[in-house]
């Protein structure tokens, strides 16, 4: 029992990133039509927002220490972080919470980008072909992992969790268990109340708001909205950044789990697009469905019980549930008629 | 009388010319390259080539710009530029900063990826195109072995870079292939008595392990060497490479009865798995009355600065670290310090030694002949390097010299200062006997 709620903790925070990155997914093929094999990057670019934060607060002081050398005979550099001289406390704080504080450097920043991206490019491609689309948004993905590599090179850099909640919870002696039986981090716990939490603001934004009405409509058929005098391409382009953000937000908090490196988004990537190809293309509750579903089935697939019966099956898992699920739902788990369809 | 004793006929018309051809092509048949070149690439000007093959893209980028870095210092050192590095230690004199054979040290490069294909590919090029002489480099087993086989096939003589598989100079060792890294035999003959007097003989082991060739034999080695010495071995769960997020194998951990989580991991997947292990709260755990403890059998500097405070008390094995104070590591540490600002990484460390290596093997045979050189690095022992008194065993290629075990710092006093050496394992106890690995070297190929 306590390892199968282990298992069902593991796959709900990686069901969160998958869910998060499939809604944008979503949202962009819903709305624009356009398959973003860039998607990904954008995830990464989140996570690099974080990092990049991190480091303008680390800007150091340097000193020179006149008694001490290296190893390699240069006078000794002592530095201190500025914020830590000028600010005191509130620096050290600054430090200490850069993760989630950087979500404020985030949103502008993947809204920047989600605007030009859309204005500069993604907007050429609407009438030209799927294929044409992916080739361009891949392309695009690989000059901005490339970019991330030459400004912070290929090495993971870790980020640290704020102190009061690096450390695990013991979930297990609150549900009577013996303690130490279910340990799970406090950052994955936040991790997936943030994801619920950016997920229900999306949906609350698309289901509440005239802006979201509008795109709602776009989605079910574009052309009448045209037709009633709505400049729909424009709020598109809102959408699109919105997609570029909910990504960014789903990278800045994901970088205490995994110390973000240029190729990060791409490893999202692919199992992203089966999350939206088993959720039903354009369909945004089967994005985060299938997110959660799948990340789930995933960790319960590694479970060394599982392993010693399919060897192998965690690696396939994912992909063995999406063809289940296309030759009985051809349309994904909650799937629209004519999407994608001839 | 008369000069022509015999009336002219066809044969000796034909004799006569054959005679004079033969007379006048004498010196050009001796002259020629073709027939002169007695092994590929023999180099014929002033400058001979190296061809320096390291992952310039991909995951190990940063790992092979330190390695090029490292190539580039032992050629400005060969060329007899900059303060000498470990030529001033070196116990071989046969160097004098003159290049080596007396030709100028030039070089190529190649960038593996970390894919056999593309760094068999960029390794080829650099033979057939750029004339390299020898090929060095790499930081994976896979492309070691993939290297390592294309030199043998091709005729150069090939020192391999950063690979720790029993392998490479195992079940897959070619005699053009000479490695001065250690491997994971080494790793566990070296780790298990220091983590014997650390975690005592009555420990339950969980491995996680990269699901390939050197996963296999890192897994192989250190379950060997602490089930020699009592430990028990739980489970060893093989995890896919790249797996990103390991919180679905570290979970099982937790209820496994295990109080030892031993990582058969390297690179991006260790960073990730040991930062997520931490956040589990593994090293805060308290199993079998014991407190659980987390063992990376492979460190890199890099992948310690990727780890950041995680690593803080955890042990590993490291072929080198720059803190080390003999004479040969203090040289190599200032001068490599002085070029790029900070101290080299082992990968950087065994590129220089194997660059060097080779050229004086060269140097002392007094020809870059792959087989001369083979047979001049074959039982060579030599200081002053780094390492200690050290063997290329004629056997296996395979140096045997000190290994060191480190553990993560618990107070750094800066980025670079992440580990901290807790043991120098004497050679003595890292041999082993040469037929133990299986292979043939087989004979050298000089190419032509």
């Amino acid at each position: 029992m306590d390892v199968i709620l282990l298992q069902l903790l593991n796959g709900l925070d990686k069901g969160g990133a998958y869910a998060l990155i499939a809604l944008g997914l979503t949202l962009i093929f819903g709305t624009l039509g356009v398959v973003n094999f860039a998607h990904g990057a954008l995830f990464m670019l989140g996570a690099f927002c974080a990092v990049s934060f991190h480091e303008i607060l680390n800007i150091e002081m340097v000193a020179i220490d006149p008694e001490k050398t290296t190893a390699w005979g240069t006078p000794l550099e002592i530095r201190t972080p500025y914020v830590e001289t000028y600010l005191g406390d509130f620096g050290h704080w600054m430090l200490n919470y850069s993760v989630p504080v950087s979500i404020l450097l985030a949103i502008p920043v993947m809204l920047l980008v989600g605007f030009v991206m859309e204005r500069g490019l993604i907007k050429h491609f609407y009438n030209r072909p799927h294929a044409d689309q992916i080739l361009v948004t891949f392309g695009l993905a690989i000059v901005l992992q490339e970019i991330i590599k030459t400004v912070f090179g290929a090495n993971p850099i870790p980020q640290t969790a704020p102190q009061t909640v690096r450390g695990a919870a013991d979930i297990g002696a609150a549900l009577g268990f013996d303690p130490g039986v279910i340990v799970y981090p406090y950052w994955r716990m936040v991790y997936l109340g943030f994801a619920a939490a950016v997920i229900g603001a999306v949906f609350a934004f698309l289901k509440f708001t005239t802006f979201g009405m509008v795109v709602r409509a776009g989605m079910a058929d574009r052309d009448t909205v045209g037709l009633l005098g709505i400049n729909i391409e424009r709020r598109f382009t809102i959408v699109f950044a919105i997609a570029a953000v909910v990504a960014g937000l789903a990278g800045v908090m994901y970088t205490p789990i995994l110390p973000p490196d240029y190729h990060m988004g791409m490893d999202f990537l692919v199992l992203s697009f089966v999350v939206v190809v088993v959720g039903g293309m354009g369909s945004l509750p089967g994005a985060v469905a299938a997110g959660f579903l799948l990340g789930i089935l995933q960790s319960f697939a590694s479970m060394n019980e599982v392993k010693a019966i399919l060897p192998g099956i965690d690696q396939i898992i994912i992909y063995l549930v999406a063809v289940v699920i296309l030759l009985v739902r051809p349309r994904g788990l909650l799937g629209r008629k004519g999407v994608m369809e001839s | 009388m008369s000069f022509i004793r015999k009336p002219l006929n066809r044969r000796s018309i034909l004799r006569a010319g054959a005679m004079g051809g033969a007379a006048l092509a004498t010196p050009t048949i001796f002259t020629s390259k073709v027939w002169s070149q007695t092994y590929l690439n023999e180099p014929t000007g002033a400058e001979v080539t190296f061809g320096f093959n390291v992952p310039q893209t991909g995951a190990y980028a940063d790992e092979g710009a330190d390695e090029l870095r490292a190539y580039q210092l032992a050629v400005k050192h060969l060329n007899g530029e900059g303060d000498g590095g470990m030529l001033n230690t070196f116990s071989s004199k046969a160097l004098t900063g003159q290049g080596v054979n007396g030709k100028k040290v030039a070089f190529v490069t190649g960038d593996t990826q970390t894919k056999s294909d593309a760094a068999r590919a960029s390794a080829k090029r650099m033979i057939e195109k750029d004339g390299a002489i020898m090929i060095t480099g790499g930081s994976s087993s896979g492309v070691a072995i993939a290297v390592q086989s294309l030199c043998q096939e091709a005729g150069v003589i090939f020192m391999a870079g950063l690979t720790h598989s029993n392998d490479t100079t195992g079940k897959d060792k070619r005699a053009n292939g000479f490695r001065h890294f250690f491997n994971t035999e080494m790793s566990g003959a070296a780790l298990a008595p220091v983590l014997k007097n650390a975690y005592g003989t009555d420990r339950k082991a969980y491995h996680l392990t990269a699901d390939y060739t050197w996963g296999w034999s890192q897994e192989g080695s250190i379950k060997k060497y602490t089930e020699d010495m009592g430990w028990e071995t739980v489970a060893a769960v093989r995890t896919p490479l790249g797996a990103g997020d390991f919180s679905q194998y570290i979970t099982p951990v937790l209820n496994s009865g295990a109080d030892v989580l031993v990582l058969n991991h390297y690179g991006k997947d260790m960073v990730n798995s040991l930062t997520q292990a931490v956040q589990f709260g593994l090293r805060d755990k308290q199993v079998n009355g014991k407190q659980f403890e987390i063992i990376v059998p492979l460190y890199s500097r890099l992948m310690a600065q990727g780890a950041g405070e995680n690593v803080k008390g955890i042990f590993g094995s490291t072929n080198w670290h720059w803190s080390l104070q003999d004479e040969g590591s203090k040289a190599f540490v200032k001068s490599f310090g002085q070029e790029y600002g900070f101290p080299p990484s082992q990968a950087a460390h065994t590129c220089y030694v194997q660059a060097i290596l080779y050229a004086d093997a060269a140097q002392r045979a007094g020809s870059f002949m792959p087989s001369a050189v083979g047979e001049s690095l074959e039982g060579f022992e030599f200081e002053g390097m780094g390492n200690g008194p050290t063997l290329y065993r004629a056997a296996d290629h395979q140096c045997f010299k000190d290994v060191l075990v480190v553990k993560g710092k618990e107070n750094p006093s800066s980025q670079f200062d992440l580990l901290e050496v807790v043991e120098v394992t004497p050679r003595a106890q890292v041999e082993y006997p040469a037929d133990m690995l299986g292979g043939e070297l087989g004979n050298f190929n000089n190419g032509v």
